[in-house]
């Protein structure tokens, strides 16, 4: 059980040292499948259908669709790296160590997990979580964007696993189709971005806003 | 409570419909809202007769959190009156609507309007009443910006937004506190409360106060009504200003559940701001020119006139006296039932007629009762409604309140005498002002000749406008002169309102004692007036009647620029309170010995925008300017700004412990 947990912290640390755009995304594949297993492995049976139909779906949409909805785009946009992330590589590696000794420290201030998870895995959500939210203000690409959205939706995803000790069935459909939706609605704006502006520096699309102020 | 779900589902999928279907987004939005609310109504009419109390909790969704729906008959009193305007209000949009293709964008908007308001008054916790009050505050927002092009419509849009998100951060720390104090989110749980601090309940009340009162639109927090009605298609103001602003009331009620015993200085309260909206709103309306601005002056004073009840019935209960309590609550609780009638058929009036001529000019129009009979006298009806004369609704609900506000003034002493003096005088002198304003509408819209802009063709509305009008001044006179029917609904609202014992409520009879000969005194004053006007038939029959015109003034050649306008007639009371208006003249003379162009315009805006609102604004802006140094635009910043205040949050926990 540990190990599931010590891989998808790792993936996150992975996360924010790697400028090549695919690794990320398969790193990011990695960690939705390590997050699938986690609930069957902790109840360590694979009788109760709905468990297992969860573990699936979240298999299906966190390891395989988005990933591939991923790779399509930076196809699409033909971009292979991120080349001025804000907050350098090794920089970024020490502020996710940093998170990480935050969010360990504050293990007594956090609720304690239901049994079947281990109590390392409340400190672990909320690493990731942080770590998601650091990869979104640090980095600058569209797509990178996306990523760091992506892992803070697996950290808020084990966070609430953990808490309630069980698949709420309802609050992870209804944040899975939140951000499938979200995925799309990204996608889509990555390519019309590429499109209008031959880049998907997210920072450029302050030009937007003042030409809109312009019109007014 | 099948009923009221069957009639949320219906209106939620009409909506639904209404949106994805391209040529029949009129159709399905319309005829859902008229069919749910037609539920509906059957269901709150029901629940409100029988008083039913039923709750149905959906606590499976989402864990330790429940959503409850419930009714008792404070909801269903309200109920009734948003199933029914709606009922109303949909067949006139139907008509309204017809041809009409920019309004129509809006349309889907409608029965979510109305899901939220019957969601809003059934909501029985706290989560899910802020979710509906906000569901409710976004539809209608969408609403009142239809016609987005304009400028002006833009304008109105915003205001009403920060007026009504404002007013939900009051609400959002009034439900935290009780949250707070109690560990759950049910009403029932709240109203079970006995012994709160008298300095926290005193703030719960402030803030409760200022929250619905914001939506109800009080003095000097109405500053979002004259902008958004005029700038809402008149079907979406006649259901904001009839029911949508009842549920800022609404949620005081029932938010006086939670309370306990109200202090003096609550109802003292009540009365001083309901005097100030009653007095300012009628006021402001006097010195409109735009018809609908006008009438979202008179809900400020209406609104007013509800909360003076209120209050009353408040000091009646600090004040042990149960006879006071049941004349003010019950009077404020019937006028909203019957400012939902009038006020309805007043914008819908004010509707057909913008629909006809495409203007809200008062100035511009004139002479329409000829053309439009229907309209015309429906008008008049509401009018002299409004204006709470005999033997129309108004007046029994304000003679109520009247009789209240008497009897304290008999029985009270000290602050509470001094409040009641006030109030009977700051209505009474409304009420005086309002019979001018009207009588300056009616005159000017729909008496006289026509004026400058009506060259095209005027006509009577279509069918389906007419007969929302036609039910709505019946209802008029049916609460006027059946009011003993509805005082038993009343009296069973005032049961769950009021923590006096049930057997001091039990002085309903001496109220209606004292509705009966009021109650004749008007079937008499009405069958006379028949009667008169039966004989005058008779008398006029086989002699030549004369038609001239209405305004000669003893010129030879008079034209229609000659008449009053409503400026004029407006004129001596502008002057009298220019200290308080303040009017803005812009007056070019003509001079010279050819005069070139002259011009006169005067402008008054509003004291509470004025000498509130604008300074307080442009204080905060200036304060808070430093922050337009951080809004560059970038995602990344304002990303980065939450994730270091997540962080200070985090470490502050760990550190110190909340």
């Amino acid at each position: 059980m540990d190990w599931l947990l010590i891989g998808i912290i790792l993936s996150a640390f992975f996360l924010l040292g790697f400028s090549r755009l695919s690794s990320c995304i398969y790193i990011v594949a990695l960690q939705g499948a390590m997050l699938s297993a986690l609930p069957l492995l902790a109840k360590g049976s694979f009788q109760e259908l709905h468990i297992v139909l969860m573990s699936l779906g979240t298999f299906a949409i966190k390891a395989v669709a988005m990933p591939f909805l991923l790779t399509r785009s930076i196809r699409e946009a033909s971009i292979r790296q991120e080349v001025e992330p804000i907050v350098s590589l090794h920089l970024s590696l020490f502020a996710g160590g940093g998170i990480a000794v935050l969010a360990f420290s504050s293990i007594k201030a956090l609720p304690p997990a239901l049994p079947p998870f281990s109590p390392m895995a409340v400190p672990v959500a909320l690493t990731v979580v942080l770590i998601g939210f650091f990869l979104l203000v640090s980095r600058t690409k569209a797509i990178t964007q996306v990523i760091g959205f992506l892992v803070l939706e697996n950290g808020v995803f084990l966070f609430g696993m953990n808490l309630v000790g069980d698949f709420p069935a309802i609050v992870e459909m209804g944040v899975l189709l939140d951000l499938l939706v979200g995925i799309f609605v990204m996608g889509i704006m990555i390519y019309h971005i590429n499109r209008t502006f031959d880049h998907i520096d997210t920072r450029v699309l302050t030009a937007l806003q003042e030409s809109e102020e312009e019109t007014e | 409570m099948d009923l009221f779900f069957i009639s949320l589902c219906l209106l939620i999928l009409s909506a639904l419909l209404s949106f994805l279907s391209r040529k029949g987004t009129r159709h399905w939005g319309c005829g859902g809202v008229f069919a749910g609310s037609a539920i509906g109504l059957v269901f709150s009419v029901q629940a409100l007769v029988q008083n039913l109390t039923l709750t149905k909790s959906f606590g499976i969704l989402l864990p330790s959190l429940s959503l409850t729906f419930g009714i008792d008959a404070l909801s269903a009193f309200f109920l009734v009156a948003i199933f029914g305007l709606s009922l109303l209000t949909s067949l006139y949009a139907w008509g309204y609507l017809e041809n009409q293709d920019l309004l129509l964008p809006s349309l889907p908007f409608f029965p979510l309007l109305v899901a939220s308001m019957a969601a809003v008054v059934t909501a029985q916790d706290g989560f899910l009443f802020l979710i509906c009050w906000e569901m409710m505050s976004l539809t209608s927002f969408f609403l009142v910006v239809t016609e987005h092009k304009l400028r002006e419509v833009r304008h109105a849009g915003w205001i009403y937004l920060v007026a009504t998100h404002l007013a939900t951060t009051f609400l959002i720390v009034f439900f935290v506190l009780l949250y707070k104090k109690t560990g759950s989110f049910l009403f029932d749980d709240w109203a079970l409360l006995i012994s709160i601090p008298p300095f926290l309940s005193g703030l719960l009340f402030f803030l409760a106060l200022v929250g619905f009162g914001t939506k109800a639109g009080i003095f000097p927090f109405h500053v979002w009504l004259p902008h958004a009605h005029p700038a809402a298609p008149s079907y979406i103001s006649a259901l904001m200003s009839g029911v949508m602003i009842k549920t800022g009331i609404y949620g005081l009620l029932r938010a006086l559940t939670f309370l306990g015993l109200p202090p003096l200085w609550w109802g003292g309260c009540l009365v001083g701001i309901g005097i100030l909206s009653a007095v300012f709103g009628v006021l402001y309306a006097l010195v409109q020119h735009d018809v609908k601005r006008l009438l979202a002056y008179h809900s400020v004073e209406n609104i007013g006139i509800i909360m003076t009840g209120i209050g009353l019935g408040l000091i009646g209960i600090a004040e042990g006296n149960a006879m006071i309590t049941l004349l003010g609550l019950g009077g404020g609780l019937l006028h909203v039932w019957n400012h939902a009638i009038f006020k309805g058929l007043l914008f819908m009036g004010a509707g057909s007629v913008l629909h006809v001529t495409h203007t809200r000019m008062i100035e511009q129009l004139g002479g329409l009762l000829k053309k439009m009979p229907v309209t015309g006298v429906t008008f008049l009806m509401g009018a002299v409604a409004i204006c709470g004369l005999p033997p129309l609704n108004g007046f029994i609900s304000e003679f109520l309140i009247y009789s209240g506000l008497f009897r304290g003034a008999q029985s009270l002493s000290g602050l509470s005498l001094f409040l009641v003096v006030i109030g009977i005088v700051g209505i009474a002198f409304a009420g005086g002002l309002a019979l001018a304003c009207f009588t300056k509408v009616f005159g000017v819209v729909f008496l006289g000749e026509p004026r400058s802009c009506q060259k095209e063709k005027i006509h009577e509305v279509p069918l389906t406008m007419q007969i929302p009008l036609i039910v709505l001044s019946l209802l008029c006179l049916l609460g006027g002169i059946f009011p003993q029917f509805v005082w038993s609904s009343i009296a069973r609202v005032l049961e769950v309102i009021s923590p006096l014992p049930k057997a001091v409520l039990g002085h309903g009879d001496g109220v209606l004692g004292l509705l009966h000969p009021v109650v004749y005194a008007c079937l008499i004053f009405l069958g006379l007036g028949i009667v008169v006007g039966l004989l005058g038939r008779l008398l006029y029959r086989g002699r030549t009647i004369r038609h001239a015109v209405t305004w000669d003034c003893g010129y030879a050649q008079p034209s229609p620029r000659m008449q009053y306008t409503a400026s004029s007639f407006a004129q001596p009371i502008a002057v009298f309170f220019r200290v308080l208006f303040r009017p803005h003249l812009q007056f070019q003379k003509p001079g010279g010995i050819f005069p070139g162009p002259s011009s006169f315009a005067v402008q008054i805006a509003d004291f509470a925008e004025r000498i509130f609102f604008q300074p307080l604004f442009s204080q905060c802006d200036r304060i808070f300017g430093f922050i337009r140094k951080i809004q560059k635009g970038r995602v990344q910043n304002y990303l980065a700004l939450i994730f270091m205040t997540l962080i200070v949050l985090l470490l502050w926990e760990v550190w110190f412990g909340i």
